[in-house]
Formats: C-alpha cells, sequence, structure tokens
C-alpha cells in the first residue's frame, strides 16, 4: 500500500503565445515565489524539476533555475530531462521512502525562442529518422491519418475537440485566448492549423505533501491514488499509431477508472480522441475544462499543469475523481498516467 | 522506513576515445548486456529503467531515451532520464534505487552513457545562453580558478596535483575497462606535459570517452535469487546548491559537506576515512582529490593534500581513492558518476579484479556536477544495512 501523498498547491504563469522578452528563469521565479508564499513553506524535503536544454539551445537549463528557486541552504534536489509530471513522479517516489514530507516540482519552457517543430527533430532517432527532417507536426499528421482511418473519425470530429478546447481556454486565465476554429488550410493534411497545440511560453510549479502533512497544508488535498508511466518503441513503423497502448497500460495500472475530469496532454486534436478510447474515458467524462494543451502548451511544464488542472478541481470541490495524463516523445510514445481524489485517505 | 536495496548487476562497456563500431543504441546495450549477465537475468525481469546521461548537445540529440527504448528492451516498461549535469550518473542510480526503496518496483535497470566522439563535449560546455557571457572555455576554464583559490588558502605545494594524476593512471593500468592506460606514467611525464588551464597541466585532466555504466538493482527478496553476492545501498544523498550566489564557497561547497553529513549519517559512520575501506571520488582534474578529501570529511581543512603527499588514497594507503583510475582515467561525461557508484559496488561485492582492495566492505561512491553545485553519493556495504 503506498504512503498516502496529495498534490496540495499548484501555480502557473499566464502563459503566453509569443516572445515576451523574459529569459526562461524570470517567467519562471514568480511561479516559484507564488507557491511557496501561498503554501507558507521556504524549504521543501525535496525538489525536482523538468525542462529541456534544446529549448533554450544551450545547455543546463536547470542550472539558472537552481538560482532562482533559492536554493540555500542547500536542498535535495534532482531533474529530469523531460515533462515535470516525471519529475512530479520522481518526488512522488521519493515521498514514498518515508523519511520526507513534502516536495516541490516545477517545469519551464521557453518554445518561442527557437522553431519548436525543428527541434523536436531532433528528438528522433539521430541515425534514421532524424537525417530525413520530419518534424513533429508531419509525424502527428501520419498518426492522424492511421487514427482516422482505422476509426472512421472525419476532419469534422478533430475540428469539434479544437473548437472545445479553445472555448474553455477563453475561460481560463492562464491560457491563451484563441479565436474560434475556422478555415479550410492545412497544416501538414489532415491537421489543420487549429488542431496543432500552439506555441507557448510558460512555467508551473505543484507541491505534493505525505499524510497529516497533506492535510495541514490543503483544506481538501488532492490524493495520488495511482500513478504510472509507460513507453512504446520509438520507431513509427512498429507500433500501431493509430492506438495508444502504454497510455492503456499506464491508466490500467493507475486505476484510472469513474473519472469525473480527465486533464489530457493531447497536443494535437486527434491524440485527444486516442487518449479518450485508451484510457477508456466515456461521455461523462469532461475532458479539459482547463482548455488543454490546444489552448496554451508550454513545453516541460504542460504534462505538470495537466495534473495541477485536475487537481484544482478537487481543490475547489468541484469534483472528487480526476485524472492528470502527460506525454512525451513522438506520437504519444510515452505516457503518464496519475489519478487524483478528494477522498480522505490515510 | 524505506525498503532495502541491492545491487545485483554491474556492466561496463571498455571507455575508448571513439567507439565507431557502435551506435549510442549498441554502445548502451553492451553495458546493459553485462549488467543483466552479471545477475543472472533476461530484460523481461526488469520492472523498469532509469537511464541518465549529461546534456544533450554532447551528442546534438534531443530527450534521446525516446530513441533508445528499443535498445534498452524497455517498450512496455517505465522509462525516466534524469539530468544533473556532471553528478548525473550518480543520481540515476540513486533515482533507480529509490524506485527499489519506495517499494514500486522489485528489480530496475540503471544505465549512464556518454557518447562524447558524436559531438564536442568542450564546446557543448562552452556555448552559453544569449542572457550571460562566457568567460570560460570547457570545464577546465571554469574550475581552474578555484583550484587556484585551494593551493593559496591550504599552502598546498604545486606538485600535489601531479601526485594524484600519477596515483590515478597506475591504477587504471589495472582496470580492463579504463580508457587511458599509461605505462610508466611517471610526475616527469605529467609535468613535461602542456599547461591547459592554470595550474591544470594536460595530463592533470580527465580525456573525453565514448562508454557506458549499467546496474542491475533489485529488492530484498530480488536479491535472494541472485547468483553473486549482492551490493547494499546503505545510504543515498543528493545536494544542489546555486551558481550564483556571493555566499558560496567555491573550494569546499556546503552542499558536498551536507550530502557527506547525511550519507554517512544514514549509514552510521562518524569518521569515514576509518570506516570506510575505498572511495570512488569524481575527480576530473587532478587537484580534485585533496580539495574532496576536505569537502567529504576526511581530513580537516587545509589537510588534503597531505594525505595525498603521505600516499593515504594510493592502493597500499589507508583509504584507497579512485582504484579504478577514476575519472582521470576514463570519462564518458554522463556515465563517469554511475562508474563511481557502479566501482564502489564491487569493491563490496569483491568483484573489482586486479585492482580490487583486499576485504573492502564498505565503500563511498561520489560525484558532482554544474560549477561543483550538484552533488550525488551513496554508500554500499557486503552487509544488509
Amino acid at each position: 500500500m503506498p504512503r498516502p501523498v496529495a498534490v496540495v498547491a499548484f501555480a502557473q504563469t499566464e502563459h503566453s503565445g509569443e516572445d515576451r522578452g523574459m529569459a526562461e528563469i524570470e517567467i519562471l521565479a514568480p511561479v516559484i515565489t507564488e507557491i511557496k508564499e501561498r503554501t507558507g513553506q521556504k524549504q521543501f524535503g525535496f525538489t525536482c524539476s523538468g525542462s529541456c536544454d534544446y529549448l533554450a539551445g544551450a545547455p543546463f537549463a536547470f542550472v539558472s533555475a537552481l538560482d532562482a528557486i533559492g536554493a540555500w541552504p542547500p536542498i535535495s534536489e534532482s531533474h529530469v530531462e523531460m515533462d515535470a509530471a516525471w519529475a512530479l513522479y520522481e518526488a512522488w517516489v521519493k515521498l514514498q521512502h518515508g523519511d520526507i514530507d513534502t516536495a516541490l516540482v516545477y517545469g519551464f519552457g521557453k518554445s518561442s525562442q527557437g522553431n519548436l517543430r525543428a527541434v523536436l527533430t531532433q528528438q528522433l532517432d539521430p541515425y534514421h529518422l532524424a537525417p530525413l527532417g520530419i518534424d513533429a507536426v508531419s509525424l502527428a499528421a501520419l498518426q492522424a491519418r492511421a487514427y482516422m482511418e482505422r476509426s472512421g473519425a472525419k476532419e469534422d470530429d478533430l475540428r469539434a475537440v479544437a473548437a472545445r478546447s479553445r472555448e474553455a481556454g477563453r475561460g481560463n486565465p492562464f491560457a491563451l485566448h484563441l479565436p474560434e476554429p475556422e478555415g479550410d488550410d492545412y497544416d501538414v493534411a489532415p491537421l489543420h492549423p487549429y488542431d496543432v497545440a500552439p506555441v507557448t511560453d510558460g512555467a508551473a510549479a505543484i507541491v505534493l505533501a505525505a499524510g497529516d502533512r497533506a492535510r495541514d497544508m490543503c483544506e481538501r488535498p488532492a490524493w495520488i491514488t495511482g500513478i504510472d508511466h509507460r513507453t512504446e518503441p520509438h520507431a513509427p513503423g512498429v507500433r500501431d499509431l493509430s492506438r495508444s497502448d502504454s497510455a492503456r497500460v499506464a491508466g490500467e495500472r493507475a486505476g484510472a477508472t469513474g473519472i469525473e475530469v480527465a486533464e489530457l496532454h493531447a497536443q494535437y486534436t486527434h491524440e485527444e480522441l486516442i487518449l479518450r478510447e485508451a484510457l477508456g474515458l466515456g461521455e461523462d467524462t469532461a475532458v479539459n475544462p482547463s482548455g488543454g494543451p490546444l489552448s496554451a502548451n508550454p513545453m516541460m511544464a504542460a504534462g505538470l499543469i495537466r495534473i495541477g488542472e485536475a487537481a484544482a478541481r478537487v481543490h475547489d470541490g468541484s469534483a472528487s475523481r480526476v485524472l492528470g495524463h502527460a506525454s512525451s516523445g513522438p506520437c504519444l510514445q510515452q505516457n503518464l498516467v496519475c489519478v487524483l481524489s478528494g477522498e480522505n485517505h490515510g | 522506513m524505506a525498503n532495502r536495496c541491492a545491487i545485483i548487476g554491474v556492466g561496463q562497456t571498455a571507455y575508448k576515445t571513439k567507439r565507431l563500431d557502435v551506435s549510442m543504441a549498441g554502445l548502451l546495450r553492451e553495458a546493459a548486456r553485462r549488467a543483466l549477465e552479471d545477475a543472472q537475468l533476461t530484460w523481461k525481469d526488469i520492472d523498469a529503467v532509469v537511464v541518465g546521461k549529461a546534456p544533450d548537445l554532447f551528442e546534438g540529440v534531443m530527450m534521446p531515451e525516446t530513441f533508445l527504448a528499443e535498445a534498452l528492451g524497455a517498450a512496455g516498461k517505465p522509462v525516466m532520464r534524469v539530468h544533473t549535469a556532471g553528478s548525473v550518473g550518480g543520481s540515476t542510480a540513486i533515482v533507480a534505487a529509490g524506485l527499489i526503496q519506495g517499494g514500486v518496483h522489485d528489480r530496475v535497470l540503471t544505465i549512464a552513457w556518454e557518447k562524447q566522439s558524436e559531438s564536442n563535449a568542450t564546446w557543448a560546455l562552452t556555448v552559453n545562453s544569449p542572457f550571460t557571457t562566457s568567460l570560460v572555455v570547457g570545464a577546465g576554464g571554469y574550475f581552474a580558478p578555484h583550484i587556484r583559490a585551494y593551493m593559496r588558502r591550504s599552502g598546498a605545494p604545486d606538485h600535489i596535483g601531479t601526485l594524484v594524476a600519477v596515483k590515478d593512471r597506475q591504477n587504471a593500468l589495472k582496470n580492463p575497462w579504463a580508457h587511458l592506460k599509461i605505462p610508466g606514467i611517471s610526475r616527469e611525464m605529467v609535468e613535461s606535459t602542456p599547461m591547459l588551464w592554470e595550474p591544470i597541466r594536460y595530463l592533470e585532466t580527465c580525456p573525453s570517452s565514448d562508454g557506458a555504466c549499467a546496474m542491475v538493482l533489485a529488492s530484498e527478496d530480488a536479491a535472494k535469487k541472485a547468483p553473486a553476492p549482492p551490493a547494499w545501498v546503505h545510504g543515498t544523498a543528493m545536494r544542489s546548491e546555486p551558481m550564483q550566489f556571493a555566499g558560496r564557497d567555491t573550494v569546499s561547497p556546503q552542499g558536498g559537506k551536507d550530502a557527506a553529513a547525511d550519507v554517512y549519517r544514514q549509514a552510521g559512520i562518524s569518521d569515514p576515512r576509518r570506516e570506510l575501506d575505498c572511495a570512488e571520488v569524481y575527480v576530473p582534474f587532478s587537484w580534485y582529490e585533496p580539495m574532496w578529501l576536505e569537502n567529504l570529511g576526511f581530513c580537516g581543512e587545509s589537510e588534503g593534500w597531505k594525505l595525498t603527499e603521505a600516499g593515504a588514497t594510493a592502493m597500499d594507503g589507508d583509504i584507497p581513492w579512485n582504484p579504478s583510475g577514476g575519472v582521470l582515467s576514463s570519462n564518458p561525461i554522463g556515465a563517469s558518476g554511475m562508474i563511481r557508484f557502479a566501482e564502489a559496488a564491487l569493491q563490496v561485492r569483491g568483484q573489482a579484479g586486479e585492482h580490487q582492495v583486499d576485504g573492502a566492505r564498505r565503500a563511498l561512491g561520489h560525484a558532482y556536477g554544474g560549477g561543483a553545485q550538484f552533488f550525488a553519493m551513496w554508500i554500499v556495504g557486503s552487509d544488509k544495512p
């Protein structure tokens, strides 16, 4: 039986779709200040972050972030070169040891300072795929095509996902406020520009706490009742792109049933449909009421934000069983599922 | 209270300037297979994989754990990628150990690597973000002033760094995996090499290597089935401090002192020099041996160089440091920390071959990174903690 651990606080930036002239740490620093004030904590038992050097085009993005968070006296700290949802997983594991009670998790990314889809090409197999120059949207379009052919979904079904996400995003003060999807032009067919998550700069932070500490810090903690992540092979030719087997397994292992609200890290409209199917989310589950990544997709923080947005529904009492999801790699290669509950645990 | 964690398999590749015979995936697979063979396990026995390496710019591949998933037998499993600069190899092992100690998994493959021949590490370490000016070239350019500060502060004579360079290279001659093997290595040879970053001479710095190191970590139950004696984790610690901070002591960073105190407390050690049998410590520039002797509490301030000079850290000294030849002899950067951790495990398992320290029962593995601001350490023992 895992030790009861909960999300007790969540903070994020007002994300930006364009360069505001701030360095990554300038984007991050106010979020750290806010979450420390909110929790009344200056130090945490463990700190873990997610970021990616390739967004800055220079090594050690996390080093300057450490300067921003005030790591003095020295702190117990680690970093994943992944979305910060995996940093949250590492912190959750650390809290299972039992020798610490709190953890600070944060992620940040400034996608606007490069050409994101070209940058993501450098994530591909460097011997076989990357030299072809295939970009992230083209790979996503292959997946969208495979999904539409198998499921019979039409472009209008994808557009409906974009329309719902953008409408929800306009009601979220932290998301970009994007207009109704329109136009017939393709980005990479069958994907239209509105099927693709916007380039976004932003940061987010979460505080985890265990047992009584969580109850002290939060009126209604969002208890993590299950968390799991899985990967699939990288090569797009050796997996069924129309499905997400890794999301399915992670969902099963995390106990993703009876979900009222799901925040999915779907960076393309068709990914939401694939993930709904993989996670068995029916019509009675509200998906991405925050607007999701299609309304704000700050790289390396967007997955963590899904967990934070889901937890926020528990914190405010509007839901009691929710799910946050994060993905990494091309075509939903890696998936993390975190199930949270408002019912008292431990 | 955390569950016990054992090291039941260790695998290393030969460390070389260039491994043109294998891809990155092939290099990792070589180390991972050796670790699995050591544990007499197969890929399907592994529950999760934790990968570590230093900055992605070292090979020019962003988040390489995605393309490596197949090679690591990871399809269908959890994979994580840790990155804490030069300390990453150690941090990666600690994250993997955490999965066992937290009761999440029974058998975890952890692997760290660098294939530096596919890019240029000194260039990658010199690139700065557009918001700051790079004032140094490579790691040596950054660390040289801190070494000079140590020399001035401690009154150490000029030749101490040379002694470490010779000692570690002599040890490397006994390590089949070591990169630099320099027969007849001597003080004269080191002193005749060019000055790169005053006071660091060419042979007082680490090489640039291709290589990978892997370990299979296991729960207490899983370790019962291991064919060879396991090494047991007696303590782990990570500490980080800011790089830019006026109050920092960059010669003997507080983060290093705190991590050492934490890991000694967990292992029940009050006098590391007496209670540890050997140590694998991250010494990429020779002068970091005396500096870390003090930082890790093996002696008092300004005393480290005296231990080195007296031969205390040599193979036949009372506290051998870097019997494997250390980072000075093999430096695939992302793996270098894990090699320290793995070599400590080999010592307490009695499997270090010709560079075995007789009767070693407790050993320290140590790594540092960034501007000497990230620290990862573990203590392993032949007895259960």
